[in-house]
């Protein structure tokens, strides 16, 4: 357990919406709308603006807007920055629109980088229930 | 499986030894006298176990006086969590809630 692990994934999530493009478009992209759905944010569509992403559950992810092609892609980085290292998150999340027959394919693709074991946690009272509710909490409860 | 895997649950699979990392997780620091007094087993044993756990890099000790106060160290499991799986979960849940939206919304 000395050396550092590094491992880099990624998470496809599609769905076909019965919904025009541009509608999706619009969820995807202004703030009021992408609360509803998603979370808090300060989002302006805008390559190079950086805007943050706060859960209900008190965490807050970075977030800086890398591409942008109206109604076909939208791409951010999508961070979370954690003492504790098993929650330290460096990943970008890219939307793509397709238009089909009835409606709107959307992929959500996650391609994540997390560094793992960079320093132990001092500590460490919580227990096992803690440890998983935070995680549930970061990455479920929301929905 | 990695060898970070293959030694986590080599580590965690002794009962004996699971259950004092739970203990530490659950309770906080303690010393090898508290671990034993509740362990089952006697102390030498108990710190056998601290031992491993410790080459896991799932527990630390911290010298105080004469005694060692052991700690559990959860950033160690990081390697178990698998990511991906917990992830499309949050997507789904989320375009569960998009779905809903886009029906609200106006064309």
């Amino acid at each position: 357990m000395t050396a550092p692990v590094s491992e880099t994934r990624s998470v496809v999530v599609e769905r076909e919406f019965p919904h025009a493009a541009d509608k999706l478009w619009r969820a995807l992209t202004q703030p009021h709308l992408m609360q509803e759905w998603l979370m808090k944010n300060d989002f302006a569509p805008q390559v190079g603006h950086k805007f943050k992403l706060s859960g209900e559950w008190g965490g807050v992810l970075d977030c800086e807007v890398l591409e942008i092609e109206p109604k076909r892609t939208l791409s951010y980085t999508w961070d979370f920055v954690h003492a504790h290292a098993a929650y330290n998150l460096k990943s970008v999340v890219t939307f793509t629109l397709t238009p089909t027959a009835t409606g709107t394919m959307l992929r959500m693709e996650q391609a994540g980088f997390r560094t793992d074991q960079k320093q132990a946690f001092g500590g460490a009272h919580a227990g096992w229930k803690q440890f998983f509710d935070k995680l549930d909490m970061l990455l479920t409860k929301e929905g | 499986m990695s060898k970070v895997h293959d030694t986590l649950f080599r580590t965690l699979s002794d009962p004996t030894r699971r259950a004092i990392f739970e203990r530490l997780c659950r309770e906080g620091e303690k010393t090898v006298g508290a671990l034993t007094a509740k362990a089952g087993v006697s102390q030498p044993v108990v710190s056998k176990h601290l031992g491993v756990l410790k080459q896991a890099g799932l527990v630390r000790g911290r010298h105080q006086g004469r005694e060692t106060h052991y700690s559990a160290q959860l950033g160690a499991l990081a390697p178990l969590i698998d990511w991906t799986s917990q992830m499309a979960g949050f997507w789904e849940a989320k375009f569960d809630k998009l779905e809903d939206l886009l029906k609200r919304m106006d064309q």
